[in-house]
Parts: C-alpha cells; structure tokens; sequence
C-alpha cells in the first residue's frame, strides 16, 4: 500500500516537477486573491451610493456569479472567447474569471462590513470637515473589514482552493504539474503529495477560521 | 454578413443549439441528481457528526476535528482526482459520478458540521441545565430545546455554503461525468460551435439563479441579529 500512494523513489524522482507547481499555485494565489479583494471593494463602494439605479444591477451581478459556477466561467473564456477571435490563453482566462467570480464574493462581504458601521459615524465624521472619501477611507473601512475579518479570511481561503481549477485550463499549477507527474511514472504518489502539500499549507488558516468562529459566537451569547 | 449576423451565427447559432438541446436536457438531469444526492448525504453526514461531537467524547471528537479541518483545508478537485484516478491503484474503482458525490459530499459534510456546531455551541448552557432539571433526558434536551434553535441561526451560513458546493458538480467535467458541462463540452468539439457552452451557461443559470434569490430570502428572514 505504501510503495504504491507513498513511493519514496517517487517522490524524490517527481520532487521538482510538483514544486513547480507549488510554486505556481503560491504565485496565481498572490494574483487573483489582491485582484479579487480590489474587485469586491469596488463592488462595495458603489453598493454604498443607495441609488436603486445602482443597487438592482449590482444585486442581480452578484446573484448571477453566486450562480455560476466558476469551472464554467473559466471554460467559457477559455473555449468560448477564441471563437470570437480572442484568444487569451490559460493564465489570463483564470485571472479574469477570478477577478469576476470572487469579486462578487468578496464584494458581498465588504458590503456587509460597510453596512455594519452605523450611519452615526459618518455623519459625525463628516460634521467634524472630513471629505466623504475621508469618512470612508479612515472611519468606516478601518472598522468594517476588522468586522468581517473571519468571511474574508474564509472566502480567501476558498480562492487559493479554487486555484486549482488552473488544470483544467493547462496552467500548471500544482495538482497540473501532480497529474503531470503521475501519469509519467504511472503512480499515484504526486497526487497524494500534492493533497498533502495543499493540507499543510492551508491548515493553519482553517484552525485560525475555527477560532475566530467560535469566538465571534461566543460574542453573541 | 454584419459583424452582429456573425456573432449570432457563431455563439447563438439556432442549428446546433436545437441539435444539441437534448444532451443539454439530459446533462441537466445529472446535474441535479447529483446535487440532490450531495446535498441530502452531505447535510446529513455533517449534522450527525455535530450530534456525535456534543456527546464530548474526547477522542473521538479529536478525529471529527481532523476529518472537517482535512476536508475543509483540501481543494474539492483534488478531492475529485485523488478518488477518481488514485483509488484504482487500489483496485478500488469509482465511476466519475460517484468520485464526485462522494468527494462533495464529504466537503458540505465538513462545512455543514462546523456551522452545526457552532449553532449547538450558541445556545446557552443554562438551557441545557434547566430542561435536563425538569427530567428531560440528554437526547430529549438535544432534540427539543437545543437544536430547533440551533438550526434556526445556522440557515444563513448554511444557505450560502451548500449552494457553493453544490455548484461544484460542474467539476465532474474533469471526471467525465456527463452533467451539463460535459454534455456542453463535447457537444462544442462536436461541433466546432460555442453555441451549446452558452446553453450550458443558460441552463446553470435557470438551475441556481432561483435558488440564490431564495437563499437571499431565507438569509433576510433568519438573519443572526434576532
């Protein structure tokens, strides 16, 4: 059973190929979760004019990638777009998608944060000189992403998993560079490295996810 | 032919779209068994695991933690192939329809208990003391007092994360599972038409749109500020 999950040969032989891809996957992680972060911000902001010439279109664009799978989005540009004459290759399919799919995630969760901030505040805030854009940028984000510290935290969480749909779209990150590697040496071992890879990296966030959940339960009892 | 005539002609093209309408159909119907299936199972397996965890038995509370942390931590894709593609080695064969319930389902179990926890956790110990005093038994307490109010405050989180999960049948594609992107996919190489990726988009859409906009609703009425 171990030779053939845990092959130590293997793993040595295949040790450069997947930690390429982990290094892929760290790089795509640090672009599309600022991407995705700057996507939802925005999103936000403009939830906060209360226009409803504003507020319907934005809400029926959040609901529309809540609906969407992300797998489809990416596919969508990926094979669909270059029937268009546009063809932008995988890595870009991926940021784009990216860029629209956990925008309007994250975009939720700011909304939420901004939201929880009592009008009070602004309105002191502005009565005291500062610019609408100075309430906003000092007062009320400070409090509203400290606020929704634990979504953003868990929604990050989810970009940096959801990366991994890069293999579908050849980019080779590291379950690409894993599958790569398996079917040269006809051996599952890359595979179970790479799961444990992704393990080790992400389970101090999901322990630090579990706490702050608790803990803001705690706070409401 | 105006630039329009040929967009037309090429992402909504009436031909192929009618063509290849009932594989679209047909992909639909797998897509939901599987989230039928996901859903009930996952649900299922991550409400009895928080039921099991509230009966405070030390180790095995320590391996309900590690489960959730393990399926929480892995990507479901991962999840996918490793029981797709590494359990032959095993001689332990899946089809890609089952890889896919299982692996999600093990995910929304992960997920579900966490959140079902953290709602028996919230109600307050009082509770618990002042109906076992009235004779209520343990699990008379858990089944009348403790959950009816647990589960109230988690349907928001709850809401949101099995409708994300749920989406991710669209993973069985990688698997060669035959729901509405697979049957889109080959349809399109079949083809040479992105005619039905755009039927498969639509069709995602007519499946989860409904029940995001209900999940709103349900979100709005059993918000956690009570």
């Amino acid at each position: 059973m171990i030779q053939t999950f845990f092959n130590f040969d293997i793993i040595v032989a295949s040790w450069p190929i997947v930690m390429a891809g982990l290094l892929n996957t760290v790089l795509l992680s640090l672009i599309v979760v600022p991407l995705g972060l700057f996507g939802g911000l925005l999103l936000a902001l403009l939830a906060s004019i209360r226009h409803p010439l504003v507020r319907w279109p934005l809400m029926a664009w959040v609901d529309f990638f809540r609906a969407f799978p992300p797998l489809v989005l990416l596919i969508l540009l990926f094979a669909g777009l270059p029937f268009a004459g546009l063809d932008l290759g995988g890595f870009a399919c991926v940021a784009i998608a990216f860029f629209l799919n956990t925008g309007a995630y994250y975009g939720e969760i700011f909304r939420a944060g901004i939201e929880s901030i009592p009008a009070g505040q602004v309105e002191a805030a502005r009565s005291t000189g500062l610019g609408r854009l100075q309430a906003l940028g000092y007062i009320v984000l400070p409090q509203a992403v400290r606020n929704v510290m634990p979504d953003l935290l868990s929604n990050t969480l989810e970009v940096v998993k959801l990366t991994s749909l890069g293999s579908v779209v050849a980019v080779p990150e590291l379950l690409y560079q894993a599958r790569q590697a398996q079917s040269l040496t006809y051996n599952p071992t890359p595979i179970v490295v790479a799961a444990i890879i992704y393990f080790l990296m992400l389970w101090p966030l999901v322990r630090l996810l579990s706490r702050l959940e608790n803990r803001a339960l705690a706070g409401r009892r | 032919m105006s630039t329009w005539d040929r967009f037309v002609d090429t992402f909504f093209n009436g031909k192929v779209m009618a063509k290849y309408l009932p594989d679209i159909l047909s992909g639909m119907v797998v897509t939901i068994e599987l989230a039928v299936l996901i859903v009930i199972t996952g649900l299922g397996a991550g409400l009895a695991l928080a039921l099991i965890r509230s009966l405070a038995i030390r180790p095995l509370n320590w391996l309900i933690v590690f489960t959730v942390d393990l399926f929480r931590a892995l990507p479901p894709l991962v999840i996918i192939v490793l029981i797709y593609f590494g359990l032959p080695y095993a001689d332990l064969s899946f089809s890609g329809f089952v890889s896919t319930w299982l692996s999600l389902a093990l995910v929304l179990m992960a997920f579900s208990e966490e959140i079902f926890w953290a709602g028996i956790t919230s109600v307050h110990k009082g509770q618990w003391e002042a109906s076992r005093s009235t004779g209520l038994s343990f699990g008379q307490t858990l089944m009348n007092v403790v959950l009816p109010q647990a589960l109230r405050l988690t349907i928001p989180p709850l809401t949101n994360r099995t409708i994300a999960i749920t989406k991710g049948t669209a993973l069985g594609t990688v698997v060669a599972v035959t729901e509405i992107l697979g049957e889109a996919s080959s349809a399109m190489s079949n083809s040479y038409n992105p005619s039905p990726l755009m039927m498969g988009a639509a069709a995602y859409l007519v499946l989860f749109l409904p029940v995001v906009v209900l999940a709103r609703r349900l979100e709005r009425k059993f918000a956690w500020k009570r």
